[in-house]
């Protein structure tokens, strides 16, 4: 451990967090339909959607008529990715000439992109035609990320709309939200990395002869506008398999660094529009303290499990003072460290080194961070939903301990909103678990696994963790391209997103029916210190207690395994 | 029902046109005509010819150059169309081995100061273009030998070329193996070229 490092995790998260306000605000003029600098250039391009779609964008829907729109636009989504994929052979720009995708492949990878997960059960490099990373990848890192940032601006609206009415227009805020938000910073940025060194052409590759006399074929793409899109709209699909150790993907210490901010910062400016849209801005900083918190102490303890001594270095009496297996030089463990945190924290996936090389506390934290239902800060509107759903827990715990019906941001929190909530989030370890127990006797299943023992075990809990957090990292070890995992895989990601995804527009349609209270001396506050405590609490407890039996036999049991080797034993 | 299918069918199509192809192509033809050297690759040219890619390691075994980290991209390593990681864990026996093997292999080149770990550990891509620079000055001997220069000139002219952090704290010290066995070669040009 260095200074230098301990710095560099500080100013990454502290610049995501700082930069996520501003960001936040203008994300929120964009939900409520004010003006912004960008209206003389989208407007007419807005008009023009909404008008070949035939919809009227000022029309309110129920929370019903909302969730039913959100759907069908996902389902479309999906089989345009489905059949593109299955099609790529015969489709354009396909330089390389790669066949179609097998079925259960373009099952998986559909269901990936199309909830904002981006599992890669494939090799990207050697796999998919520049027309399938384009006209289907990138189009649903865009418009994955705004699915999930309306229903935080429905979940807002609910806090100040009344009577049941003001919850918004799908495609108002899915247009909105793409057009305004998400293309103009993924220009910025994409342009930014092709400055720094990243890619951007459409030759398939380039071939040179190397300095010792061999051939090196060097796969290119259009890297810098996926990557930026990867990155903005917390996806995490990498272009080439290794993602963001790549060094087209990630050239550099600086790009590693705006690249890491980019993880975070739109998902903590949904936050933020969040609470400018709900106005609750105050209650909104507990959350956002609550997340960082979390979030900074992860980061810290990774970087120090990655600088624990390795012991197959101990054992080869090389220096030990970091576990570069699977971590790139330039790089080092801190900005690995922090990327893990980051990429786990919010539903990224994207990966600056090989999790399954990581020490076991290490890739135990990133599995731990995923398994809290991706809050920290999550996805773009995603993550600032599911903390509002564990905000409304919070509160409701705590009416139970004083004996008084509980509220939160002046709506009363009743029985309907706590079930809603409890489906949004058991509907996790049902997957987590359930999956992975399966795929833990099957012997279809554990033919893909590389490692054995509790890292084995790892590999099948950090898949299905993953997918159904909609994260999408993985502990690589796993070959996942087979039958069984592209599809049991590919049901754990869409139960992972649309069914919170339903319960949340669920308890915003029944929020939105109250009326708005005003706080009494028996409210309690959810803007101060001690609702942080009782926030952190609760999502450790949920988070914890549920996956702790499974943690103590992967990442745990091997912990010791590796003090055992380490003393001798 | 189709006043839900119509504005979903239309909707992806524009998004489709708009951001699948418009805005990849945008920032492709920006990309090219501003910054056509990165947009490409970064490649290295020498005498007209590629050479490889400044950000892309390359795999070099013959004595008198820089030798990269343990590659697991590729059948032999270093396939930059195959990138990957070795994915094993930190228990895996396979992982000890390959270390073991790599510390001794080190040890008989005569080396008696302590292997830094990027010398035996693969690389998240198995493309790292960097070492640390502890590593590279442990080369210099082994470099000055085979191409029959003072010891002390290659090791600064390694020195040369270490790469700080950025900015004092982003990322980690490190030098680039290809720039500097090119730089090397410039310089340092073998006495007796090896025939073929």
């Amino acid at each position: 451990m260095t200074w230098q490092g301990w710095a560099e995790i500080a100013l990454t998260l502290a610049v995501a967090i700082g930069l996520g306000w501003p960001l936040g605000v203008y994300m929120s003029r964009v939900w409520n339909g004010e003006r912004t600098w960008l209206d003389p250039v989208l407007r007419p391009v807005e008009r023009l959607v909404y008008a070949g779609c035939g919809v009227d964008a000022n029309k309110g829907q129920t929370w019903f008529g909302y969730a039913a729109a959100l759907l069908a636009f996902n389902a479309v989504g999906f089989v345009l990715v489905y059949a593109i994929l299955r099609l790529q052979g015969g489709l354009p720009l396909n330089p390389q000439g790669f066949d179609g995708v097998s079925e259960h492949l373009a099952f998986n990878t559909a269901a990936s992109f199309v909830t904002n997960t981006n599992w890669q059960s494939y090799g990207g490099e050697t796999t998919m035609s520049q027309f399938s990373q384009m006209a289907a990848l990138t189009v649903q890192n865009f418009v994955s990320a705004a699915t999930g940032a309306t229903i935080a601006a429905v979940l807002a609206r609910a806090f100040i709309g009344h009577r049941g009415e003001g919850l918004g227009n799908f495609w108002s805020d899915l247009t909105r939200t793409t057009l305004y938000v998400l293309l103009p910073c993924s220009i910025v940025l994409g342009l930014v990395l092709v400055a720094l060194g990243v890619p951007q052409t459409l030759q398939a590759s380039a071939i040179a002869a190397t300095v010792e006399g061999g051939e090196q074929k060097l796969s290119l793409f259009a890297v810098a506008s996926q990557l930026a899109i990867k990155q903005l709209g917390i996806n995490g699909g990498g272009i080439f398999n290794v993602n963001s150790a790549h060094p087209f993907e990630n050239p550099s210490p600086l790009t590693n660094f705006l690249t890491a901010v980019s993880i975070n910062v739109l998902g903590w400016a949904a936050f933020f529009a969040f609470g400018r849209s709900a106005r609750a801005f105050k209650d909104i900083r507990a959350l956002v303290a609550a997340a960082a918190v979390l979030l900074s102490l992860s980061a810290a303890g990774v970087y120090v499990a990655e600088t624990q001594a390795p012991p197959a270095l101990v054992a080869a009496h090389v220096d030990a003072s970091a576990n570069m297996e699977g971590k790139e030089v330039r790089f080092g463990p801190a900005a690995s460290a922090a990327w893990t945190a980051q990429t786990t924290g919010a539903s990224n996936g994207s990966v600056n080194a090989m999790h399954g090389s990581y020490m076991p506390l290490g890739g135990g934290i990133a599995m731990f961070l995923m398994m809290l239902g991706e809050i920290l800060p999550g996805g773009i509107g995603s993550g600032i939903a599911i903390m509002v759903v564990m905000a409304l827990l919070a509160v409701f715990v705590a009416g139970l301990m004083v004996g008084r019906t509980p509220e939160y941001l002046g709506k009363k929190v009743e029985a309907k909103e706590i079930k809603l909530a409890m489906l949004a989030v058991l509907i996790v370890p049902l997957s987590m678990l359930g999956f992975s127990a399966v795929a833990a006797v099957l012997p279809e299943a554990l033919k893909g696994l590389l490692n054995q023992g509790p890292h084995g075990l790892s590999e099948i809990l950090y898949a299905y963790v993953s997918t159904t957090a909609n994260n999408g990292s993985a502990f690589a070890g796993l070959t996942a391209n087979a039958p069984w995992w592209n599809t049991t895989l590919g049901l754990a990601m869409l139960m992972g997103r649309f069914v919170p995804i339903v319960a949340v527009l669920a308890i915003a349609g029944s929020l939105v029916a109250k009326p708005k209270l005003a706080p009494s001396a028996g409210t309690l506050p959810t803007d101060s210190s001690q609702f942080v405590g009782l926030l952190v609490g609760v999502i450790l407890i949920l988070g914890g207690l549920q996956f702790f039996p499974a943690l103590a036999l992967g990442p745990i049991v091997e912990h010791f395994q590796v003090l055992d080797v380490l003393a001798g034993r | 029902m189709l006043s839900l299918i119509r504005p979903a069918v239309v909707s992806m199509v524009f998004f489709t046109l708009i951001l699948g192809l418009a805005y990849p192509l945008l920032i492709t033809g920006v990309g090219q005509a501003a910054f056509s050297r990165q947009a490409n690759g970064s490649l290295v040219v020498e005498n007209g010819k590629v050479v490889g890619s400044e950000l892309v390691g390359q795999n070099f075994t013959a004595p008198q150059y820089l030798h990269p980290r343990p590659s697991a991209a590729g059948a032999d390593g270093y396939d930059a169309s195959a990138s990957s990681g070795s994915n094993l864990g930190p228990l895996n026996p396979d992982l000890a081995k390959r270390v073991e093997a790599g510390a001794q292999a080190l040890r008989a080149e005569g080396i008696t100061q302590t292997i830094p770990a990027d010398a035996v550990t693969a690389s998240g891509s198995g493309l790292d273009p960097d070492i640390s620079p502890e590593y590279a000055l442990l080369q210099a001997d082994r470099i000055a030998k085979a191409r029959g220069v003072e010891p002390g000139l290659v090791r600064k002219l390694l020195e040369g070329h270490i790469e700080g952090r950025t900015f004092g704290i982003l990322g980690q010290p490190r030098v680039n193996v290809l720039m500097t066995n090119l730089a090397l070669d410039a310089r340092y040009p073998l006495r007796h070229p090896p025939t073929p």
